[in-house]
């Protein structure tokens, strides 16, 4: 596990605090001279987790390249929200050029920087997961395969959300979105379909995968931190809320994400060279309807009749994943 | 130096002269061999520093393109036909970033039905990406644009396509005078970038306009467009300085002394064209021809120019603007003063079909003649089309015309009868 074993919860409470850590490991969010790569005045929307993702994943970055960082931005809304023209809320090198073309953005960043001599300046690709499973992926794939020196960052919040919340390649089963609505004899999205892109990029045998979620930002931090130590093709999964697009309120935009990972349905863990090295346990193991009742987006399976076939599906998902990843 | 070599090795050569320092590659036919040389040229460390990148499409070659560019490389790449319709969306972003990214385009046809041989239908339909685009008739022409492209995109931080014609220029073996790395160094200084991502002076390169500022950014890239038209005839003088060597500006006349018809066209095809003009010239004909060159921009004025003795221009165009008719000539009569010479159109060459001077003299006769439509198609199997439509009359479920009409004219391996 790259985070190191600090305790932020006293045993056997819920209580945060961290007052007797010796500063040096506290988080890049806790130093005020962090580099703030996206700072006050974006657009997005309350209780967003991409933008929360982002910040802290980009300034972890920063502070492990000395500031020596170039990012390539896919189309979508972290794209959106930061550079309404001609403001931009990006205090470091972006640039964004389409939607799908990000990792191969990136590429051409790292090659030029090469030719440069400019080994200290390092490169991030980023996009959502339209942009990165869907559309982007024959680009991230060929940026994989190539083992081109660059981490692509996925921030997924499982729909077209820019766009106004449509399906994805991320979208999971049963979810309403405007493309998979809550109509039917089978509501919301399809089971069965769908791309698990961590394990994508494992095929690749790159040096290292990881996701992580917007729970545990510490933990966002760390692998960004273990990502930069490493060079060659990188790929880092985060799962974030998405308030509009999931129909939670945005003061839960935090407490969903961390019952993604404790449901079981969103695996934390990393990978190294295509073979998992670490996993995120579960703390404290949740049926999924915990997870899924707090959005609005399932709540055809509650409404107007509780859909127990479905619910045992879902988790049986969840069921699955404790098993492969042995997250318990 | 004076050498035997193929089209696509002489400007592989050109470029590496250029030193170029990233280039994403993708193959398709007929550019392969220019990046094929190219990576031979860069792993034996010839081109040096140079990152090489076998990327998984057009559309990520030309991405590769934007981001390095971005990061002040100079970059290069070449493509053809689908290739370059798959990288589109690329090309638009490309140019409206302004970067000076310099690509070949192997001119061939698009599909369907597929089809590997020369055409202008590819770059025709890019052709308002913002890219300029400079065809060249010759390879020796190609070998000089190429610096010429280098240059002038990063004089206007704008992206370059050099034209030539697949096939016809790519795979013909043909005297070239190779400049010297002297002279290329002359002429083609280190590129500075006008914008650049550097971590000591942070810019957001791509950001989000809405119409509150959209229609000014575009006019300042048509104005930039416009700016070439002084800078590609400047540094054509320079580099015909540097090279010894003459070197057409915007377009070149031939023959065009008291001609009272003129033929114009791009690309390799001018040389037939001035085969058929010096065998009318020889009997006492008033004919001249034009090339043009820099296609984007358009040299609306200098086409004026070279056009304003003649009473009849008879466009040559290897692409078809369908239900429309020609594309370059659309462009010659924007360029004309209303009711200045009637202005033919007439589609030739296409999927690789030969223009010979035989065809072209006959062509013209006709134009004397008054015999020559306002639009036409040079050597049309009527008789073949006059078949597939009596069948589509005949039968609902006809078939697929394209492979009936091979089937017609007994093409071998055109499949049962």
């Amino acid at each position: 596990m790259a985070s190191r074993p600090i305790k932020f919860y006293q045993v056997g409470s819920h209580a945060a605090g961290n007052r007797l850590l010796d500063p040096e490991l506290s988080s890049v969010q806790a130093d005020p001279n962090r580099s703030n790569s996206i700072t006050k005045g974006h657009r997005a929307c309350q209780g967003c987790g991409e933008a929360l993702g982002a910040r802290y994943a980009l300034d972890a970055a920063m502070r492990a390249t000395s500031g020596q960082l170039i990012a390539a931005n896919a189309t979508g809304c972290l794209e959106v929200f930061s550079t309404p023209y001609p403001e931009s809320s990006w205090q470091m090198p972006w640039l964004h050029s389409l939607f799908a073309n990000a990792p191969s953005v990136a590429t051409g960043i790292a090659a030029a920087l090469k030719v440069k001599g400019r080994s200290d300046v390092r490169v991030i690709g980023q996009g959502g997961d339209g942009g990165t499973v869907d559309i982007g992926m024959a680009c991230l794939s060929g940026m994989f395969e190539r083992n081109d020196d660059v981490l692509y960052i996925c921030y997924d919040n499982e729909a077209y959300m820019n766009t106004g919340v449509q399906r994805s390649g991320s979208t999971p089963p049963a979810a309403r979105t405007m493309t998979t609505q809550a109509v039917g004899a089978e509501p919301g999205n399809v089971f069965g379909q769908g791309k698990d892109m961590a394990r994508i990029a494992m095929a690749h045998d790159i040096p290292y995968v990881a996701t992580a979620t917007i729970a545990d930002l510490r933990d966002v931090e760390a692998k960004v931190e273990r990502a930069m130590e490493l060079h060659g093709a990188r790929y880092l999964h985060i799962l974030v809320t998405c308030p509009l697009g999931w129909s939670c309120a945005a003061a839960d935009s935090i407490k969903v994400a961390r019952l993604a990972k404790e449901t079981g349905l969103f695996p934390v863990f990393e990978a190294e060279l295509g073979h998992v090295s670490a996993v995120s346990k579960i703390r404290r193991r949740r049926p999924v309807e915990e997870y899924l009742k707090l959005q609005g987006r399932y709540s055809h399976l509650f409404k107007p009749n509780r859909r127990e076939d479905v619910l045992a599906h879902i988790q049986a998902i969840a069921d699955r994943n404790i098993e492969r990843y042995g997250l318990l | 130096m004076l050498e035997q070599l193929e089209g696509s090795r002489a400007v592989a050569r050109a470029v590496a002269l250029c030193r170029p320092e990233v280039i994403p590659a993708y193959p398709i036919s007929p550019q392969t061999h220019i990046v094929e040389a190219l990576s031979a040229m860069v792993k034996a460390e010839e081109i040096a520093p140079c990152e090489f990148v076998n990327v998984e499409s057009e559309y990520a070659a030309m991405s590769v393109a934007i981001g390095a560019s971005a990061t002040g490389a100079r970059t290069y790449t070449a493509t053809a036909s689908q290739g370059l319709l798959y990288m589109a969306e690329a090309l638009y972003n490309a140019s409206g970033l302004g970067l000076p990214i310099v690509m070949t385009v192997a001119n061939r046809a698009i599909g369907a039905p597929i089809n590997i041989w020369n055409d202008h239908s590819d770059s025709m339909s890019q052709r308002d990406s913002g890219w300029l685009q400079l065809y060249v008739e010759s390879n020796q022409e190609a070998v000089d644009t190429h610096l010429l492209a280098f240059r002038l995109a990063e004089e206007l931080s704008l992206p370059v396509m050099v034209c030539m014609d697949g096939f016809i220029l790519t795979h013909a073996y043909e005297r070239i005078d190779l400049p010297s790395q002297e002279q290329v160094d002359e002429f083609l200084p280190a590129y500075e970038p006008r914008q650049v991502l550097d971590p000591d002076e942070p810019v957001t390169i791509g950001a989000m306009v809405g119409p509150e500022a959209f229609t000014e950014v575009k006019y300042l890239a048509h104005v930039k467009q416009l700016q070439a038209l002084e800078t590609i005839p400047e540094l054509s003088g320079e580099l015909g300085d540097v090279l010894g060597r003459q070197q057409d500006g915007l377009l070149r006349g031939y023959r065009c002394e008291e001609a009272e018809t003129i033929v114009v066209a791009l690309g390799s095809v001018l040389g037939t064209i001035e085969d058929a003009v010096d065998e009318l010239r020889d009997r006492g004909v008033k004919v001249g021809a034009v090339g043009v060159k820099a296609f984007r921009p358009f040299p609306l004025a200098a086409v004026r120019e070279a056009l304003a003795g003649a009473a009849r221009v008879v466009v040559i165009e290897k692409a078809l603007a369908l239900g429309v008719g020609g594309i370059l000539s659309e462009n010659v009569q924007t360029a004309l003063p209303h009711g200045a010479a009637r202005v033919h159109t007439v589609i030739a060459g296409l999927g690789g079909r030969p223009i010979t001077t035989a065809s072209l003299v006959g062509l013209l006769e006709d134009a004397f003649e008054e015999r020559l439509e306002q639009m036409s198609f040079l050597d049309l199997n009527v008789e073949l089309v006059e078949r597939e439509l009596e069948r589509t009359r005949a039968t609902r479920r006809s078939g697929p015309p394209a492979e009936n009409m091979l089937r017609d004219i007994g093409t071998v391996a055109a499949g049962p009868v």
